[in-house]
C-alpha cells in the first residue's frame, strides 16, 4: 500500500515537470516571423489573442463528435493516434468506407464515384471534386437578398465516436442486468454485481418512482426509469475518462431521451392529464381558455428543459474541465501550473457527482411528468363539483 | 447605444446565481430545523435548483 502511495507522488511531482518541459518546447515554436513591423507590445498581444483562440478551439474541437476515434495528437508533427470508424454515407446511393480515407480533413475520399472531404472544424461531411474542393451551391439568403455559395452537406448515418460509445455501452448495460436479473433467480440475496448495484435499483424504485407517480401506476414506468437512469449516468461517467467522450454533452442524444419521455407522457396521458390541460377543473371559464394553450405549450416546453439541462451542464462541465487542463499546459511558472493540475483534481470530483446529479435530476423530472400524466385526481374533482 | 447579449446574459447568470444560494440557503435552514425531513427537503432542493439552472444555461447559449 505505502508503495503505491509513494508512487503516486512521485509520479505526481514528475508529470507536471515533464508536461511543463514539452509545452515550453511548444511556445518556442509557435513565433511568428511576418509581424516585425509592430511594436513589442502590439506583437505581444496578437500572439496572446491568437493562443487563446487556438485554445478556445481546441476545447470546443474536443467536446465535439467526431469520425474517427482519437487517442492522443502531436501537435508538433501534425500526427493523430487512434482508429478509424466506418462512415456511411447518403448521396444519390449508399457509400460506406472507413474515416481514415477522410486523412482528418487533409485527403478526399472517393467511393462509388462520388468524392467527399472531411472539414475538420466542425466535423461535417461535403461533396468535394476529385481534386479535393469543395463543391459549392447557390443558395438564397434571406438576410442578405442575394444569392450565396454554399457547401453540398451530404446525409450522413456514420458509425461516430458517440454512436459507437453509445453502442458499446447499450451491450455493457444489456449484459451487465442481464446478469444482475438472473442472479436473483438463485434467491433473494443479491450476489456479484447486483451487491453494489441494488441498493441504487431500490432507491430509484422509493425514492424517485413510488412518491412521484403513485403505489397505483408507478411499475410500468421502472422499466423506463431505471434504463435512462443507468444510462445517462454511465455514459456522462464514460465522459470522465481520459479517451475524450462526450455523448450527454450532445444536443441530439439529449434530444432523443427527452423526445422519448415526451411520447410516454403524451401517451400514457390519462384522461384526468389531458382534462388538466385543456378545461382544468375549478378554474372559471375565462381563465380556462387563457390558460389552455399555455398549457399545451408547457407539455411541449417541459422535455425541451430536460434536453437543454442535460446537454448544457455535460458540455459546460466539459468545456471547463478542458479549460482547466489547458491552462495547467499554459503556464510556465511551477506553482500556477501545479495550482492548476490541483483545480483540475477538484472539478473532476466535481464532475464525478454532476455525472450522477445529472442522471439523477433527468430522472426526476421525467418521473414526475410521468406522474402528472398517470394521477387520478378524485379529491380534486369532488371539490369543484 | 446598444446593449451587449453577454451583458443579459451576465444579468440572468447573477440571477440564477441568487437563486439557486437562496434555496440552498433555505434548504440548511430547514434541515437544520427538521433533520428527520432531510431527505425530502433535499430531493426538492434539487428539483428548483435544476429548474433555475435550466434558464441560466438558455441564457448562456443565447449569449
Amino acid at each position: 500500500m505505502q508503495k503505491v502511495v509513494r508512487f503516486l507522488l512521485v509520479l505526481a511531482l514528475v508529470l507536471p515537470t515533464a508536461v511543463l518541459a514539452s509545452s515550453e518546447g511548444h511556445n518556442d515554436h509557435d513565433v511568428d516571423h511576418d509581424t516585425k513591423d509592430l511594436t513589442p507590445e502590439e506583437e505581444a498581444e496578437r500572439k496572446a489573442e491568437r493562443e487563446k483562440n487556438h485554445r478556445k478551439h481546441y476545447v470546443i474541437h474536443h467536446t465535439q463528435d467526431s469520425h474517427d476515434f482519437g487517442l492522443f495528437t502531436n501537435e508538433t508533427e501534425g500526427k493523430h493516434y487512434g482508429f478509424p470508424l466506418p462512415v456511411i454515407l447518403w448521396d444519390d446511393g449508399i457509400h460506406f468506407f472507413m474515416s481514415s480515407k477522410f486523412g482528418h480533413g487533409h485527403k478526399t475520399a472517393s467511393s462509388n464515384g462520388k468524392y467527399f472531404k472531411l472539414d475538420y472544424n466542425n466535423g461535417k461531411v461535403y461533396q468535394a471534386d476529385a481534386e479535393g474542393h469543395f463543391l459549392k451551391k447557390k443558395v438564397w439568403d434571406k438576410e442578405l437578398k442575394e444569392f450565396v455559395s454554399e457547401r453540398v452537406e451530404v446525409l450522413d448515418f456514420s458509425i461516430t465516436k458517440n454512436v459507437l460509445v453509445t453502442m458499446l455501452m447499450v451491450v455493457l448495460m444489456f449484459f451487465l442486468f442481464r446478469s444482475i436479473a438472473r442472479s436473483y433467480k438463485n434467491g433473494l440475496a443479491p450476489t456479484g454485481a447486483a451487491k453494489f448495484f441494488e441498493p441504487i435499483i431500490i432507491y430509484v424504485r422509493d425514492e424517485i418512482a413510488r412518491p412521484n407517480i403513485g403505489e397505483k401506476h408507478y411499475k410500468k414506468y421502472m422499466v423506463y426509469l431505471l434504463t435512462v437512469f443507468f444510462f445517462i449516468w454511465f455514459l456522462n461517467l464514460s465522459g470522465m475518462t481520459p479517451l475524450g467522450i462526450n455523448v450527454t454533452g450532445n444536443i441530439a442524444f439529449t434530444a432523443a431521451l427527452a423526445l422519448m419521455t415526451y411520447l410516454i407522457t403524451t401517451f400514457t396521458g390519462k384522461k384526468d392529464y389531458w382534462m388538466h390541460i385543456f378545461w382544468m377543473p375549478g378554474v372559471p371559464w375565462p381563465m380556462k381558455i387563457v390558460l389552455a394553450p399555455i398549457e399545451l405549450l408547457g407539455t411541449i416546453i417541459k422535455p425541451f428543459a430536460l434536453m437543454i439541462r442535460l446537454y448544457a451542464n455535460m458540455l459546460a462541465g466539459h468545456i471547463v474541465l478542458g479549460m482547466l487542463i489547458l491552462a495547467a499546459y499554459g503556464f510556465s511558472n511551477y506553482f500556477a501550473s501545479g495550482a492548476f493540475i490541483g483545480l483540475t483534481f477538484f472539478m473532476n470530483i466535481i464532475e464525478l457527482l454532476v455525472a450522477l446529479l445529472q442522471a439523477y435530476i433527468f430522472t426526476m423530472l421525467t418521473a414526475l411528468y410521468f406522474g402528472a400524466a398517470a394521477e387520478e385526481h378524485d379529491h380534486e374533482h369532488a371539490a369543484a363539483h | 447605444m446598444e446593449i451587449p447579449t453577454i451583458v443579459g446574459a451576465g444579468l440572468v447568470v447573477i440571477g440564477v446565481g441568487i437563486g439557486i444560494g437562496r434555496i440552498g440557503g433555505s434548504a440548511m435552514e430547514a434541515i437544520a430545523r427538521q433533520p428527520e425531513a432531510t431527505n425530502k427537503i433535499q430531493t426538492a432542493m434539487l428539483i428548483a435548483a435544476a429548474l433555475i439552472e435550466g434558464i441560466g444555461f438558455a441564457a448562456l447559449f443565447a449569449a
